[in-house]
């Protein structure tokens, strides 16, 4: 993305939310905007609806568990298809209470990453249809994809452990 | 004389009383392990809940605990009908993290190989369709094609389903000659063979009455629901990774997007047919441009990243010193948070990749195509028949592997 | 049974003959036998294809490798119609109480075959979600390894399974070890 292009994506951002940016760098190319937690579903409507950026189409969102300031974030990149522009906007939530409100009123797509999200990292999207786990077994009681959780499986007992270094 | 009874089966909407069919897990029509519990109106279905994980693997925990290049055999398994793009996708992700530009004979011969299984992804989602519909011949005969490209992936890297195909910098050998010959009496002999199956169905009356208009999704629709690939192709988006963000020199190639109309299966049939036609277009011009460049060049020259070769491991102290650093994970892997994506058999399959300097990554997340357009699936097969859903869900290419990760 | 007519089908071997007194017009042997061949090359397997290895079960039954020629023509996706259980692919421990479900729904005499590391062992995946090996929820005849096995592999488990089938007595099923042995598993 050229500097023309983010320039622009920012100035349509700070026209009406300039307090909510933490930061913004181009990693890698690609533009990532930190933000804070609060408002961030009417960035994304103003996002959506503003003619220079139209950013319609969601690509992905997914969480990040950060242990040592002990945050849980929330990813989403969003992309323009009419003026192929790609971001990605960060918000970081304590992970003692994760909450932040949903995305499924704008894109219907976000229904089930969130839930996603929910079962690996444990982040409630209030105002969330059905948010129950979709990919691990429904009684589970932890988060599996938090870093203090171990991957394998407790109870299995034929795997030596001093022999293969866990 | 009694009165004469009015039968009526339009009942008012209290009184409707509706079934409620499970779709299990295990079912010889969903290609794959999800669930679905159907609420049905005698033949029409009302409303329909999904359930999918029953194959969760947990492939984003488990990739926190390997090194880069173990990670490569975890992504074949996600879509396991095209393992090609899933690994040759993951490598360019790295290959962007580390900063490593890739010699453009190696950039044609990873476009060769995506293309070879694409071509064998759609052979596997068209040919099913046809024996969803009945028509089992054209499963039977285009999987002959599928055991040829098989045979090609075998002689480049030894696998012929989960390949774990190339390596971060390049491929791990150069192809040897055999595999050139195969891949030159594949594309002499697989138009034939793919004319043959298209003119058992394409235009068969039986087959345009049974998937036209079933299970169709408008293109609104399909942008709101984020699908991608052949899908969305299907409903009239033109939005193809290869020629919007274009990655792997594909910008060099020439070839069209195929698109549908009304999104209903007969329109994913077609899209998916042309896309084979495309893909062959691609290969023989990547075949061209191949035998222009170098013969010998089948990596990049980056030995901190790239594995050299083992005699010169066994010979060299150098080769030895890197080949020890790339194995222990004491090279410098930069810091920084990455996203690439290719184009998938389904659509665009990315991978967003943090990395903290170590030896694996931090968070490693994969945008899976299947998962997020598999979404839309209750509102595509809302009024239509039983054996409408089966169509649509196979039509719509899910892979269980890539809905769970 | 060889025919050693024409140079094309001499070296055919159809099946071989089980040990018993021939005559002419009668063929004297155990029932045993008999039935044992008759069920060994007509198994009609469950394929429960759950990931990779089911591409490759579909490779085996396509006209390449063809798993037909070995009587197993005809798949039954019906657990009361099946004689061979063949799970192909990783079973989650979501996925395990439906295996058992189906496996308890098999009449007897059932077999079951275990295709890929992942059903073996839970092959490359030691994780928290699958479970490692399905041999912890059901009894298992034949391991298959390999990731995805290649069809060769597959039809050489088949073969082992048709090998079982042949050479069973007729009242293992009823016989208390095979009872106790239902037990350690939680099945009655």
């Amino acid at each position: 993305m050229e500097g023309t292009d983010q320039e622009k994506i920012i100035s349509a951002l700070k026209e009406k939310f300039e307090g909510e940016i933490l930061h913004a760098e181009m990693l890698y190319d690609f533009l990532t905007i930190t933000l804070k937690k609060d408002q961030i579903i009417s960035i994304i409507r103003h996002l959506y609806d503003h003619p220079d950026t139209q950013f319609q189409y969601l690509t992905t969102l997914c969480g990040i568990h950060y242990p040592d300031v002990n945050q849980i974030a929330v990813m989403y990149q969003l992309h323009s298809l009419q003026k192929n522009y790609r971001i990605r906007l960060k918000i970081y939530l304590p992970v003692e209470s994760p909450v932040t409100p949903t995305l499924t009123t704008i894109f219907p797509a976000a229904n089930w990453l969130e839930r996603e999200t929910f079962d690996f990292f444990g982040v409630i999207f209030e105002g969330h249809p059905n948010l129950k786990r979709i990919l691990n077994v429904e009684d589970m009681i932890i988060f599996p994809l938090r870093k203090e959780y171990p991957l394998e499986d407790q109870t299995r007992e034929d795997k030596n452990d001093t022999m293969f270094g866990r | 004389m009694e009165a004469k009874h009015e039968f009526t089966d339009q009942l008012p909407p209290e009184e409707k009383q509706y079934s409620y069919l499970n779709l299990g897990p295990t079912h010889p029509a969903t290609h794959g392990i999800f669930q679905n519990v159907l609420k049905m109106d005698g033949e029409i279905i009302v409303e329909a809940e999904p359930t999918i994980g029953y194959i969760h693997r947990a492939f984003e925990k488990l990739a926190e605990r390997r090194p880069f290049y173990q990670i490569t055999p975890l992504t074949d398994r996600m879509n396991y009908c095209s393992s090609p793009i899933n690994n040759m996708g993951w490598h360019m992700t790295v290959e962007k993290l580390l900063n490593i530009e890739l010699p453009k004979r190696v950039q044609y011969i990873r476009i060769v190989i995506m293309e070879l299984s694409r071509i064998a992804d759609h052979i596997i989602c068209n040919t099913i369709i046809g024996q969803d519909t009945g028509a089992t011949t054209g499963f039977l005969y285009l999987f002959q094609m599928r055991e040829r490209i098989y045979e090609i992936f075998e002689e480049i890297c030894g696998a012929r389903l989960t390949t774990n195909i190339g390596r971060i910098g390049g491929m791990e050998r150069n192809i040897p000659k055999r595999a050139w010959e195969k891949i030159d009496a594949f594309m002499v002999d697989f138009p034939p063979a793919l004319q043959e199956f298209t003119n058992l169905l394409e235009r068969n009356r039986i087959f345009m009455d049974r998937t036209i208009n079933c299970g169709s999704i408008s293109a609104e629709r399909a942008l709101a629901y984020s699908f991608s690939g052949p899908n969305l192709r299907a409903a009239g988006v033109d939005y193809d990774v290869r020629v919007m963000t274009p990655y792997s020199s594909y910008e060099e190639f020439d070839f069209i997007i195929p698109v549908g109309t009304n999104g209903d299966t007969y329109d994913r049939f077609m899209v998916r047919q042309s896309e084979m036609w495309e893909s062959m277009k691609i290969i023989r011009q990547a075949l061209e441009k191949i035998k222009k460049e170098p013969a010998h060049i089948y990596k990049a020259d980056v030995p901190e990243f790239v594995l050299p070769p083992k005699e010169e491991v066994y010979n060299n102290m150098e080769a030895l010193i890197y080949q020890f650093k790339i194995v222990m994970g004491e090279t410098d892997v930069p810091k920084g948070e990455v996203y690439h994506c290719v184009e998938g058999g389904n659509g665009e399959l990315g991978f967003y990749l943090i990395s903290d300097g170590g030896r694996t990554p931090f968070r490693l997340h994969f945008r899976r195509p299947c998962f997020i357009y598999y979404q839309a699936y209750p509102e595509m097969i809302k009024g239509s028949m039983l054996s409408d859903a089966i169509l649509t869900m196979s039509s719509m290419n899910v892979i269980a592997g890539e809905l769970d990760a | 049974m060889t025919t050693s007519t024409g140079s094309i089908t001499s070296n055919v071997t159809i099946g071989e003959k089980p040990d018993g007194y021939e005559g002419a017009g009668f063929f004297a042997t155990s029932l045993d036998k008999v039935v044992g061949m008759a069920r060994a090359n007509s198994i009609w397997p469950l394929p429960f294809a759950t990931s990779c290895c089911g591409i490759e079960f579909m490779a085996t039954m396509g006209s390449h490798y063809d798993l037909g020629r070995f009587g197993s023509e005809r798949l039954s996706f019906s657990p009361r119609q099946a004689d061979l259980l063949m799970v192909m692919g990783t079973i989650a421990k979501k996925m395990g109480p439906i295996l058992r479900q189906v496996y308890e729904q098999m009449a007897e005499p059932r077999w079951v075959i275990s295709v890929g590391a992942c059903a073996c062992s839970g092959g490359i995946f030691d994780t928290y979600s699958v479970l490692q090996g399905i041999d912890r929820i059901i009894p298992v005849d034949v391991y298959v390894p390999g990731c995805p096995p290649r069809p060769e592999q597959i039809l050489d488990g088949i073969l082992k399974i048709q090998h079982l089938v042949e050479t069973e007595s007729r009242r293992r099923r009823e016989s208390p070890e095979y009872k106790a042995m239902l037990n350690t598993y939680g099945i009655e």
